[in-house]
């Protein structure tokens, strides 16, 4: 009995998962997601490799507040960038709010700290071998850091794949920046996975939650699988 | 030496699968729609969950906008209090709300302007069948009180459900809390007495399943309880404190700069409009067998009747020795007219 709506769900949202609008939704998750990655890549990288092979006083406390950063739950900063973004606020002129492009940039705040520790670490776990190997061998330093950068690849990628996934497993700032908003053929509509899910649930349609949920669930297994094949091919 | 160009390469080729797979998602979604040069006007509309939460603002109101204006809405679904924050901060066009205290408090500060009355329905007390506390067909006083009385005297369950938001409908509530001799703030404490915090749709669904009772806007309990998602029975649904009136009130530009001051106008134009209040008597009739909101012009239009009366009484501002839509004040470069009547018509 009380599993009926359940199992009446699941059979439905097998139906849904091909639906153009539960397609649309998933591409923008993946799309805002990806962009949030990317920003927070490009920034991140280069600091870390920056931050992870050079050792200064205070190093100690620069990554203990990395760590801290991470657990920052999601609706602190959908408060926090609330309150940035709203056009009147202090960064309100970049007309973030309730865009695809302000969940990306909360997003990429939110895992910058996540890429900067795995890199920072697996910098560091490599660092000393490998750059006195290549000292040895006759590199200069520049040299000897570029090897150790080229070996923490494996770490690099999962800093990346674990970064994507929360990212695209967020709610806070989806919602709170993004507003869920969503008009049919629109061009400005922020509705992704996570808040669709909530807004569906709360709405007690639960077939197209479930529904999407499995689409949810379904990136974040893949690119969790593929990170684990390229990490043993890279091994 | 080999391996390592390998394995930098593979990260090159992986990074280059995120750009493509981000770039092509792009293309993808917008290009089936429109190129960033044909991207449509946006407005944002502030707007309170009982309206959004019965599909009527997407379905409808945003379709007939794009056609007919190539205008793209964007409504955020908030209470009628974070409608108004979101507003003050800038965030909105316009916003369409139901609670007259918080709009003529809005409009006082500044913020609003030309503000137009364009639907209306009815709140109803909703609860379980076996209704135990036993108000079923009582005024809306008598029913609180009841409930107050059954709720004290059955402390360890759950017999209110409010949603306690600072939407429209919590305001209404508060408001008949007070007519019926309770403070709410006082109610609150107490043990039978529940608060969700958060939209109607979840606090109907909220209270359907702890079989209590709650204050509902019509439209959105109707579309829960056909949907098969709430088993709950309407217990009060006379009085005339009970009507339910919707407004939009257009930004001020002279407050909130870089509006969308003329776009807005247009939305209020369309929805008091003959096309806007035919599409709203329309929606819901054919899934429900009734409409979930009934427009308010031709009513006003006709200026008589209990309905009438009620409109003007919940939801005009006194002007003087009128009761107006939007007093004199709040106007600004007004492109339609305003409603107002002699205050004796609802003072006798």
């Amino acid at each position: 009995m009380a599993w009926d709506y359940i199992i009446q769900g699941f059979s439905e949202a097998v139906h849904l998962i091909t639906d153009p609008y539960v397609i649309e939704i998933a591409l923008r998750s993946i799309k805002v997601s990806g962009i949030a990655t990317l920003m927070a890549v490009v920034w991140s990288l280069p600091l870390s490799v920056l931050f992870g092979l050079r050792d200064f006083p205070g190093k100690w406390l620069f990554k203990s507040l990395i760590n801290g950063f991470m657990g920052i739950p999601t609706v602190i900063w959908g408060l926090v960038l609330y309150l940035m973004f709203v056009p009147l606020g202090p960064l309100g002129s970049f007309g973030l709010l309730y865009t695809e492009m302000g969940i990306s940039v909360g997003q990429a705040l939110l895992i910058t700290p996540i890429i900067m520790s795995i890199v920072i670490s697996s910098l560091e776990s490599i660092e000393g071998e490998i750059r006195e190997l290549a000292l040895t061998l006759g590199a200069d330093e520049l040299r000897a850091s570029f090897q150790v950068v080229r070996e923490s690849v494996g770490g690099i990628v999962l800093a990346v794949i674990a970064a994507f996934n929360r990212a695209i497993s967020e709610l806070g700032i989806a919602l709170m920046i993004g507003g869920n908003v969503y008009v049919k053929g629109g061009v400005y509509n922020t509705r992704v996975l996570t808040t669709a899910i909530q807004m569906y649930t709360v709405r007690a349609e639960v077939s197209i939650a479930i529904a999407l949920g499995i689409i949810l669930l379904a990136i974040v297994l893949t690119v969790n699988l593929l990170s684990n094949l390229v990490r043993k091919w890279l091994a | 030496m080999i391996a390592v160009n390998k394995r930098a390469g593979i990260l090159l080729m992986l990074v280059l699968l995120l750009v493509g797979v981000s770039y092509g998602c792009i293309g993808g979604t917008n290009g089936s729609t429109a190129t960033p040069a044909e991207k449509p006007k946006v407005l944002t509309i502030s707007t309170t969950t009982s309206l959004y939460d019965t599909g009527i603002l997407e379905n409808v109101v945003a379709q007939a906008f794009k056609e007919k204006y190539n205008i793209e809405l964007r409504f955020i679904p908030k209470g009628t209090g974070g409608a108004i924050l979101d507003a003050k901060n800038g965030a909105s066009d316009a916003i369409l709300v139901h609670a007259l205290s918080k709009e003529q408090a809005f409009m006082e500060e500044g913020y609003g302007v030309n503000r137009k009355v364009f639907a209306y329905n009815f709140f109803v007390i909703v609860g379980p069948k076996d209704d135990p506390a036993g108000i079923r067909g009582l005024s809306v006083s008598e029913a609180l009180q009841k409930i107050v009385e059954y709720g004290r005297s059955h402390p360890d369950r759950l017999v209110w459900v409010s949603r306690d938001d600072g939407s429209g409908t919590n305001t209404k509530e508060i408001a008949l809390w007070k007519s019926a001799g309770f403070d709410f703030e006082e109610l609150k404490n107490e043990s039978w007495f529940g608060t969700t915090g958060s939209g109607m749709g979840n606090t109907l669904l909220y209270t359907s399943e702890r079989k209590a009772y709650t204050l509902s806007d019509i439209g959105t309990y109707l579309k829960y309880q056909k949907e098969g998602k709430i088993d709950l029975d309407v217990l009060v649904d006379k009085g005339e404190e009970l009507i339910n009136v919707y407004a939009i009130i257009i930004i001020n530009p002279n407050k909130i700069p870089d509006k969308d001051f003329e776009d807005a106008m247009l939305l209020a134009e369309w929805l008091t409009s003959e096309e806007g209040q035919k599409a709203i008597a329309e929606y819901g009739k054919d899934e429900f067998g009734r409409p979930l909101f009934y427009p308010a012009v031709p009513v006003l239009e006709k200026k008589e009747g209990d309905v009438f009366r009620w409109i003007l009484k919940y939801g005009f501002m006194k002007d003087g020795d009128k009761y107006t839509e939007c007093p004199e004040k709040f106007r600004y470069k007004a492109t339609y007219d305003f409603f107002e009547f002699p205050a004796s018509v609802v003072e006798g």
